[in-house]
């Protein structure tokens, strides 16, 4: 399997917190990869080092063959990298359809608006929300705006799609359907890293999972491997439960 | 559920784009809103000729100046979601490198007002790279220091008269056949240039580029994530917010057959701009000119009025509190939330 996106010796200091240390991984294509470490890991500064919101101090990120580092978050987007955000940031005053046409509009295909309306509305539809792309994005529920951070990123039919905690705040149903679309994600080709403490759903999702704890990289390896890596669960401990959740859904 | 939500996505990735300027152009043409522009535009234009008016005239003049002053800020303020304070220095630099051109060097004058709007255009851009990386107040401050700077330029600047200014004398009104005619001659232009003002925020708006500019103005951000240029698309639409003013400028200052720089860049009209808009309804087409009809309206009478004559500022500083107290979208955002069938005809 070949890498889509290799992250090589990331580095990002904030004052005196190395937020990032020395970390390399790959995702491959097709796959999804899990990031997962306790709170403060550094999780969703990797995020924003990958599609280019903060730039690393050091390191090298390649996506798709392309030297993408320090290039800013539209260019990045160009390239075929789409991110949903931890904290949805719907353009409230525009409708669900819009907001998706923003996604296909600017996203890798550059498309025009007739084109990025019908992309935006397939991609609403096959999320959930294809009874509601008139609304306005301010009225949807939590729920409701995961899937609209969701469909806005796949209307830019991206390679990569970045998921930061689609999960968190969703009650266990609407997790059920959460995770039906994002296998349906990757079904349809595209690959996906995905940062989530839901660990029942990552550890039925991924393909494999990194596990990172103060920045630096703890683990690598299949889901079981992880759930039976000690370090992994010397870097959890206090949080037992939260580790026999994820052995009962490998199980 | 997973098979058909595979095969949706699928779907959608597969699907290739292509379309023509000429279809999106020809989409437009069978929308009612601009037609209600063209003919909104005509009647102005004709109102005073039918009525044989000269000072219906001159009212609707100085309405259509403040259609063109607000529906452009419109674009700043109710698109892009900037407030630009300064935007005065638009109409009066426009006006300024207009007038100059119309008569040092008798050049025509809708030709001078047209290299005006393109001068203003290309500053604005160059300047907008500078300031747009500020936010909120800080961008805000900054467009009121591109105005004060380039006021004091022109003060000091001999070749357009310093600090008195540039006079016009009756020869310059001979190439538009006298100065009755030259009056009339610019009452049109101006209507003209108001009328291409409103369909350029309706194009913008309906456009994938303004699309672009409402995703900066609810979230700048979210927007750069999802691939929008965000530092070019803001140089742009301020460089275009520049265009119809300073054409305007040029068009307004060789009617009133002097410029000089305290009526050129004079703050006070760039906020009276703001107030028309919150009035009217910013980020729509229509909003601004109700807000600049009502406002034109309104300052008529207060200036007449025994009573107020003095408290006109005051009056619309207080208009503007409670509009955005109260009233945030304004008479059309306030009217389209209540009668939805209104937003197919006013946009």
């Amino acid at each position: 399997m070949s890498a889509l996106l290799q992250a090589v010796n990331l580095n990002r200091r904030f004052g005196g917190v190395q937020a990032v240390a020395e970390l390399s991984f790959n995702v491959n294509q097709g796959e999804i990869l899990g990031l997962i470490g306790p709170n403060g890991a550094g999780k969703s500064t990797v995020f924003n080092l990958l599609n280019g919101v903060i730039a690393p101090d050091s390191g090298q990120i390649i996506f798709d063959g392309t030297d993408i580092t320090g290039l800013p978050p539209y260019t990045v987007a160009r390239h075929g990298l789409a991110r949903a955000h931890q904290i949805m940031q719907p353009l409230l005053g525009l409708s669900v359809l819009e907001n998706c046409m923003v996604g296909a509009c600017f996203g890798r295909e550059n498309m025009n608006l007739a084109d990025a309306r019908e992309a935006a509305r397939e991609v609403a539809q096959s999320v959930g929300l294809g009874d509601r792309v008139d609304a306005l994005a301010g009225s949807l529920t939590t729920a409701g705006k995961k899937r609209l951070e969701m469909a806005r990123a796949l209307s830019a039919h991206p390679k990569l799609l970045l998921l930061d905690e689609v999960l968190a705040g969703l009650n266990p149903t609407e997790i059920e359907h959460m995770i039906e679309t994002i296998r349906g994600i990757r079904k349809s080709g595209i690959t996906i890293l995905m940062i989530e403490h839901v660990m029942r759903a990552i550890m039925s999702l991924s393909d494999r999972i990194v596990v990172i704890n103060l920045g630096k990289r703890l683990a690598e390896g299949t889901p079981r491997e992880i759930a039976e890596n000690p370090e992994v669960i010397k870097a959890y401990l206090g949080d037992s439960k939260l580790l026999a959740t994820a052995e009962e859904s490998v199980s | 559920m997973s098979g058909s939500v595979s095969q949706d996505v699928a779907k959608a990735g597969t699907y290739k784009p292509h379309r023509s300027l000429t279809d999106e152009i020809s989409r437009h043409v069978r929308e009612p809103f601009p037609w209600l522009i063209v003919i909104f535009t005509v009647a102005v234009a004709l109102a005073p000729v039918v009525m044989d008016d000269v000072s219906m005239r001159e009212s609707l003049l100085l309405a259509a100046v403040y259609v063109i002053l607000a529906s452009n800020l419109n674009l700043m303020i109710g698109y892009a979601g900037y407030v630009n304070f300064g935007n005065i220095v638009f109409f009066g630099l426009g006006g300024y490198i207009g007038v100059y051109l119309a008569t040092s060097w008798h050049v025509n004058l809708v030709l001078a007002a047209l290299v005006g709007g393109i001068g203003v255009s290309a500053l604005a851009y160059l300047f907008g790279r500078g300031i747009l990386g500020l936010r909120g107040a800080f961008f805000a401050l900054a467009t009121i220091g591109v105005n004060e700077a380039i006021h004091a330029f022109v003060t000091n600047f001999e070749p357009w008269g310093g600090a008195t200014g540039i006079y016009l004398s009756m020869d310059a009104y001979e190439p538009l056949g006298g100065p009755m005619n030259g009056l009339w001659i610019c009452y049109f232009l101006i209507v003209v240039v108001m009328g291409l003002s409103l369909l350029l925020s309706y194009g913008v708006k309906t456009s994938k580029f303004g699309l672009g500019i409402l995703a900066i103005g609810q979230n700048e951000d979210a927007a750069a994530v999802l691939g929008v240029p965000t530092p070019r698309y803001k140089a742009i639409i301020y460089a275009i917010s520049g265009f119809f003013p300073a054409v305007a400028g040029g068009l307004y200052f060789f009617k009133s057959g002097i410029i000089e720089p305290n009526g050129a860049f004079d703050l006070t009209t760039s906020i009276e701009a703001i107030v028309m808009i919150m009035l009217g309804g910013a980020g729509t087409v229509t909003g601004p000119v109700i807000g600049a009809f009502l406002y034109e309206e309104l300052r008529g009478f207060l200036l007449f009025s025994e009573t107020f004559s003095h408290l006109q500022l005051v009056l619309a500083g207080v208009l503007l509190l409670i509009i955005v107290l109260f009233v945030p979208g304004g008479l059309l955002g306030w009217l389209r939330a209540r009668l939805p069938w209104l937003r197919k005809w006013l946009q």
